[in-house]
Parts: C-alpha cells; sequence; structure tokens
C-alpha cells in the first residue's frame, strides 16, 4: 500500500471521535466485521489509527477506498466545513430524466480533460443527494488529497451546494462540468454562505416554518403568553406591549426553529447623512463601509432581541428577510429617484 | 409593578396603588438601556425625585461585555439626585442582598420607619457614595 495512503487513512481515522470510529468504519464497510473485532476501540486514538492502517494495509487499500472514508466523515460532520450555495439555470424546455451513470461519465471526462491530476468520488444518499469528493493536482503534480472540493447535488432541484477547498482557481472548472455533466445552461454563486450545510439545504428549498398569512383579525383570545412567575404580586404593566412584540416576532420569524447561520453582511455603497454642521465630508462620494452580524445562531439571536428588550420590534426588514431572500451577503447602493434611502441590489 | 418604559399605560391608572420608590434599571452591556431609562426619566413627576427613585445598574459582573459608561451613570445619579446601587443578577448572593437593600430603601420611602425620612435617607446614601 501507498505510504501517502496509509498516511491519509491514519489522519482521517483522527480526526473522528473516539466512539465514533467503530460505527463509521463499519459504514466505510471496507474492513471486514472479523477484521473490525481485532482492534481495541478503547485504547487511545493513536493507537486505535495505527490498528487501522494495519489492516487496510492487509487489504491493500488505494486512494479511492481512502477517499470513500474521507466522504462518510464529511457527510456525517458536515459542519466544519463553510458551504456556499450554487443555482443553475436551464434553458426552460423540458425536463429530462435524471441518468445517474451519464452524470458521473459526464463530469468525469469534463474534470479529467481540463485537468488529469485529479480525484474523483461519488458516493449517493437516500435523500437523493449526491456527494461528490474532488482532491486538486496541477499539470505536474499529483492530486493533494488534503486540499479537496465537496459539492452537494440534489438531482430533482436547481442547487448544488460546494465547499470548495483554499484553492478557489479550480472553482470555474468546477462549475462548468456541473452544468454540462447536470445538462444546465449555467450556474451563478447566490449570495449564501454558512457552515451549517442541513440549514442551507432548509433555506432554498423552504423547509423552515414560514409565516403564512392567515386571516385572522384580532389575535386568539385563548393564547396564553405564559406567565414568567407565578407571583401574583408582581404586575406586568407593559402586558400588551410585550405580547405585541410575540405577536409580530411570530408573524415575522413563524414558530418552528430557524435555519442556523453564523453571519450576514451588509456591503454599504451609501451616502454618508451627517449634521450639516458638522460637515465631515464635503466631497458627495458613497461612504463605503462594511457591517458583519456573526454569532452561533444568528437567527435565533435576531428573534430573541425584541423580546429581551434589547431591539424595537419589529427588526429591520434588512435583518429579517435573510430566510425569505435565501442570501447573507448583500450590497445596499443609494437609491436613484426622487426619493432618498436605500435600496438592496439583487 | 414591572414595566419597561414610561409612562406607564393609562388604562390601569385606576388599579394602581400609591408609587412610594421607582428604581430604573440599566443593564451596563446595553446601550438601549440607558437610552431607554434616559426618555423614561422626563415622564416623572419632580417629587419623586427628593429621595423616591433610584437607579439599579445589573449585569457588572461580566466586565468584558460593558457596553455603557460608569462615568455616565454617576453623572446620571448627580442630575437627579437619586442613589446608584450596583449589582449582578446572576448570582444569587448578590441578587438576594440588592432585593434586602431594596426592600429597606422601599420600607423607608413608604414612610414605615419612624424618625427616617425618604429624603433624609438618599442624602445619606449620596453623600457616603462620594467617599
Amino acid at each position: 500500500m501507498d505510504e501517502t495512503v496509509a498516511e491519509y487513512i491514519r489522519r482521517t481515522v483522527l480526526k473522528i471521535p473516539r466512539d465514533e470510529i467503530k460505527t463509521m468504519l463499519q459504514k466505510w464497510g471496507f474492513l471486514s466485521e472479523t477484521q473490525l473485532q481485532t482492534v481495541n476501540f478503547h485504547q487511545i486514538k493513536e493507537n486505535i489509527s495505527q490498528d487501522v492502517v494495519q489492516l487496510c494495509e492487509e487489504n491493500s487499500a488505494d486512494i479511492k477506498q481512502a477517499a470513500v472514508l474521507d466522504i462518510i466523515y464529511n457527510h456525517i460532520y458536515p459542519n466544519k466545513r463553510v458551504w456556499s450555495v450554487y443555482q443553475m439555470n436551464k434553458t426552460g424546455e423540458e425536463t429530462e430524466f435524471f441518468d445517474l451513470t451519464e452524470f458521473k461519465k459526464k463530469f468525469k471526462r469534463r474534470l479529467r480533460s481540463a485537468l488529469k491530476n485529479v480525484t474523483i468520488n461519488f458516493r449517493e444518499y437516500e435523500d437523493n443527494a449526491i456527494w461528490i469528493r474532488i482532491a486538486w493536482g496541477t499539470p505536474y503534480t499529483k492530486p493533494n488529497q488534503y486540499k479537496t472540493s465537496y459539492v452537494v447535488y440534489h438531482s430533482q432541484t436547481p442547487y448544488v451546494f460546494i465547499s470548495a477547498s483554499v484553492l478557489k482557481s479550480n472553482l470555474p472548472l468546477l462549475c462548468q462540468a456541473l452544468v454540462v455533466a447536470s445538462n444546465y445552461r449555467d450556474i451563478r454563486e447566490m449570495e449564501l454562505r454558512s457552515h451549517s450545510l442541513n440549514s442551507l439545504k432548509d433555506i432554498v428549498f423552504k423547509r423552515y416554518s414560514q409565516n403564512f398569512q392567515t386571516y385572522n383579525p384580532r389575535p386568539l383570545q385563548e393564547r396564553n403568553v405564559a406567565p414568567e412567575s407565578a407571583d401574583l404580586r408582581i404586575i406586568q404593566e407593559n402586558r400588551n406591549e410585550k405580547e405585541r412584540i410575540q405577536r409580530v416576532n411570530q408573524k415575522v420569524f413563524g414558530d418552528g426553529p430557524q435555519p442556523k447561520i453564523e453571519f450576514a453582511q451588509y456591503k454599504l455603497e451609501t451616502m454618508f447623512k451627517s449634521d450639516p454642521k458638522m460637515d465631515v465630508l464635503d466631497k458627495k462620494e458613497p461612504f463605503r463601509c462594511l457591517v458583519k452580524f456573526s454569532s452561533p445562531h444568528l437567527l435565533e439571536s435576531l428573534k430573541s432581541l425584541a423580546p429581551a428588550g434589547m431591539a424595537d420590534a419589529p427588526l429591520s426588514p434588512l435583518l429579517t428577510c435573510i430566510p425569505q431572500k435565501a442570501r447573507n451577503y448583500f450590497k445596499i447602493r443609494e437609491k436613484k429617484g426622487f426619493f432618498p434611502g436605500s435600496f438592496v441590489s439583487p | 409593578h414591572l414595566a419597561t418604559s414610561l409612562p406607564l399605560p393609562s388604562e390601569r391608572d385606576h388599579l394602581r396603588p400609591r408609587i412610594d420608590l421607582i428604581v430604573f434599571m440599566i443593564d451596563i452591556k446595553s446601550k438601549y438601556s440607558l437610552q431607554n431609562v434616559e426618555a423614561s426619566l422626563a415622564h416623572v413627576d419632580a417629587n419623586f425625585f427628593l429621595g423616591k427613585v433610584c437607579f439599579l445598574v445589573t449585569g457588572v459582573g461580566r466586565v468584558n461585555y460593558c457596553s455603557v459608561e460608569t462615568n455616565a451613570i454617576w453623572k446620571l445619579g448627580e442630575v437627579y439626585c437619586s442613589p446608584v446601587l450596583f449589582c449582578e443578577l446572576e448570582l444569587e448572593g448578590i441578587r438576594v442582598a440588592t432585593a434586602q437593600r431594596l426592600l429597606r430603601m422601599l420600607q423607608i420611602c413608604a414612610g414605615h420607619i419612624p424618625g427616617v425620612s425618604a429624603l433624609s435617607f438618599g442624602t445619606l446614601m449620596r453623600n457616603s457614595a462620594d467617599d
């Protein structure tokens, strides 16, 4: 077995939390059950990985099998990577029957015709997701297994989720191969990025709980905001206001859990509006400024701002439109026309 | 009675008892909280500032998250001639001690302690803070 393959397998096993190693190796299926029985999964990870490499040596593992283990790891822990969303456009004609073998063939052919040194692996999952792992090389060097890009494509949708590696220069080639293989016309990057792959899917497939307009002129009387304390000596003077905030929040955010994104970025290219007496900028050019919101779970924290008394309800639509518009990177320019204000570019 | 801002909603006026003490809570982690208190102060009758108003600053335990300058708060206390208390609600011991202090102040302001008036107690608190 190749030295580099052994090292790669060893490093991949080390990434896995110790309690999960056995299950993941079983999913991989490259080592037999009897072989797995011989490994003590309670020793330190360093030793476990050595034992696993030993067994792989016996089975003569090659890079293709090692790559499958890597896909399995990334499928279970996708949140370690940052994912961007891309949307493909068809010419608008009939929807063709999706042929998986054709797709794989065309993809590999297209990619290899431009760059010989790539390792390409596919793995299909039950939810119609096709995972593609690509390790990039250069015309002169072998593929670097540690510089990989991942693509998740749901064949019934025009959306592709890509986690590119540091080698951004290969992105156009990757996009081209996807378009050709899937019979679409072009592909564009959406302004939507996050660590949580499932949340990105929730947003573009509209799987999160949305607010549906129901005709209800007065709020339902039975809806009881749970009393914060059973002590009757505490009287909430602003109960009406609190309930209004709850209603507005529910209208905007819906009832269910929010998709998980970590950032929202607003690039402002608007004019600086200052007190005329301050005379800060006499040149009338746009004041370039970047506002970035970050949080372990941005949408949930926005949802709890008004009830916590930290912001007025309703919040700015620039913040609340994130799931509906399926974007978290915005460019705000000056609105040209009679009404001063700002307008969000598409 | 808990309120998020002043003035109090007028529809409950008839249900409210006499107000003996107003405690304005400022969260040191939120500038919004200070702004809210400053805006609400404008709605308080001048008579309350004779010892029946107090500022309670919360969240002082988390030094890294302070958004409001303590100078601004001291100044507020000076301008409105009212004492400023600091506390940390997340710690049970301090929470209980602060509650006991406020309760004591309330007893004085309501006139339940003979010989001590709200005004004299307020002056006492402010003078000791200057040391």
